[in-house]
């Protein structure tokens, strides 16, 4: 891992990156140097690099109420960062089993789940998503949920593909006949060897994950309002995109950099497990 | 098919979605008059039956009328649609128009100024979320310089900044794919026969390389212009863009669940009219997939 990371520069700056993003938001209280949901009505507005009369500077100014904005994007990174984690391990798993059963049993398996993948895939996403949450209310789980429901399509299509070419290996052909059930045959012979490229497809659709989130949470239909999120900072600078640039500018560049660092070390995660693709 | 799966899934949860008599009836109205207004609307009866109703007027164009505005749905759907499809068909052909040129420049001159260029441009498009640039561009475009209009429709002013912003992410992607094509394509096996036999290096770009690089490319191409119907629903609501997207949102605020549910349909049946005619379009360009 670490010499792969020392030759490739891009995936060491992506790494970089994600090893930055995870830090800031595990110590969020060390970092942040104020409450992010203080209200300071008299400061409110307040641009990048103005002094505070009780010592320190906001450094990159106050929202309307008057919230530190760095404090605030240092404790949302957790919540992008962890609902984008969540969404890629539930989408991930689910999709995967999906795959491997539709792979190994065919049949009817294989014809309802291929059936869904195709009705998924009739939909803008976003366009779902928006209507999920319309339905459902928004709210962190359910932001989770649909964002795994986003993503499962690509692991189950990968899975399913790995496993139709795997299935008939001659160490798998033997577990079975030394008497392996399925489930064990599954979980143990055949789903690690489909672990490659579902790590690779994890590391885009976490990308992807942190942007929608952020745009549902934009259009108010994603996380909770009140919690300080990327997407709902982003959402609190609309009004104020004349008077007050800064509020809505600084969330964007967070996740810009985050989705940057992501995709870098994604793309060499995937030349590294697929040197065919490398050039 | 898909459709069919596509529309029951949203009559389902929309379903879900509430009673929309509480919303109709007025706040006095009695409970006599509640049961009436729910049979009026074909409420009362069976879920299915309702569904079956509802695909039958649909396949005529009858999408029913808005709860809230007491129009019929399928006119909002063709007030607002042709907004929505100028919008994404501009950004579309300009996103094309500019990543397959800039995307082959690049790859030919590898590390040169050119490919630093368009490279980290389309990294941008790929990395940020396509409406803050949009909020971005508004910033320095209206606020600041004001040059253009900050937001809604009517002049090829009011245009700009949101095709510009629609176009990016899709840039962004394309471009990336045109390049790693062009660049992999370049260095087979053919093309070092084509040129080892003397070609023009034209001829070898022209036919032989370009052809082959591109040709992967119109799935995507594809995929993108779904992707671009999906995101004009973010960036109508930052520009007030009057088009399906931003109706769409609106009757979600307002819980008008047939709205949402046209346009969800109406979206959904052009993305299976895309898939379909890129499916098609590959087997008439490419006769591996007719004969294979």
């Amino acid at each position: 891992m670490l010499r792969f990371l020392a030759r490739s520069p891009q995936g060491l700056i992506g790494g970089l990156i994600v090893l930055t993003a995870a830090l800031v938001a595990l110590g969020a209280p060390l970092w942040a140097p104020f409450d992010p949901f203080a209200v300071d009505l008299p400061a409110r507005l307040q641009p990048p690099l103005s002094a505070v009369a009780s010592g320190g500077y906001h450094l990159l100014g106050t929202d309307a109420v008057g919230r530190d904005i760095l404090s605030r994007l240092i404790y949302g990174s957790r919540v992008s960062l962890s609902v984008g984690l969540a969404a890629v391990f539930v989408g991930a798993a689910f999709g995967s089993l999906i795959g491997c059963l539709s792979g190994y049993f065919g049949g009817l398996v294989e014809l309802v789940s291929s059936w869904l993948i195709d009705v998924q895939l009739s939909f803008p996403f976003l366009l779902l998503a928006i209507f999920l949450l319309a339905t459902f209310g928004g709210g962190t789980l359910i932001i989770v949920a649909i964002l795994a429901l986003g993503t499962w399509v690509n692991y189950a299509r990968i899975v399913r593909g790995q496993v139709l070419s795997i299935k008939h290996q001659d160490y798998i052909e033997a577990a079975h006949a030394a008497g392996v059930g399925p489930l064990r045959l599954i979980l143990v012979h055949i789903l690690p060897n489909t672990l490659s490229p579902v790590i690779v497809v994890a590391g885009f659709s976490m990308a992807q994950a942190i942007l929608t989130e952020a745009g549902l949470s934009f259009l108010g239909v994603g996380i909770d309002p009140t919690i300080p999120s990327w997407g709902t900072m982003l959402n609190d600078g609309r009004d104020y995109l004349q008077s007050a640039w800064w509020i809505s500018t600084f969330p964007g560049i967070a996740i810009g950099i985050t989705v940057l660092g992501i995709s870098l070390l994604g793309d060499s995660l995937r030349d590294l497990l697929d040197p065919r693709g490398a050039r | 098919m898909v459709l069919l799966g596509t529309s029951f899934f949203t009559f389902i949860v929309g379903h879900m979605t509430g009673d929309p008599v509480q919303l109709i009836a007025r706040e006095n109205a009695t409970h006599a008059q509640k049961e009436a207004l729910r049979h009026d609307l074909g409420l009362d009866r069976p879920v299915l039956e309702q569904y079956v109703l509802y695909v039958g007027h649909a396949l005529e164009g009858d999408f029913g009328t808005s709860y809230r505005q007491r129009v019929s749905v399928g006119r909002l759907i063709v007030l607002r649609l042709p907004n929505t499809l100028e919008l994404a068909g501009i950004s579309f052909a300009l996103a094309m128009l500019l990543s397959f040129p800039l995307g082959t420049l690049a790859a030919l001159r590898r590390n040169g100024p050119i490919d630093i260029i368009v490279t980290g441009i389309s990294m941008i498009g790929q990395v940020v979320p396509g409406f803050w640039l949009g909020l971005v561009l508004v910033i320095l475009f209206a606020v600041k310089w004001q040059l253009l209009p900050v937001s809604g429709s009517g002049t090829l002013a009011h245009l700009i900044l949101p095709a510009v912003t629609l176009t990016l992410p899709t840039f962004g992607r394309m471009t990336r794919l045109v390049r790693t094509g062009m660049i992999e394509v370049l260095g087979a096996d053919y093309i070092r026969t084509a040129r080892a036999k003397g070609l023009h290096e034209r001829t070898v770009l022209g036919i032989h390389a370009v052809r082959n690089a591109l040709i992967p490319l119109i799935t995507q191409a594809g995929l993108e212009l779904g992707d671009m119907v999906g995101g004009a629903f973010i960036i109508e609501t930052v520009f007030a863009w009057p088009g399906l997207g931003r109706m769409a949102i609106t009757a979600v605020e307002q819980r008008d669940f047939l709205v949402v549910q046209a346009c969800v349909l109406v979206t959904a049946t052009g993305f299976v009219l895309i898939n379909l005619i890129v499916d098609m379009l590959y087997a008439w360009i490419d006769p591996r997939v007719r004969h294979g």
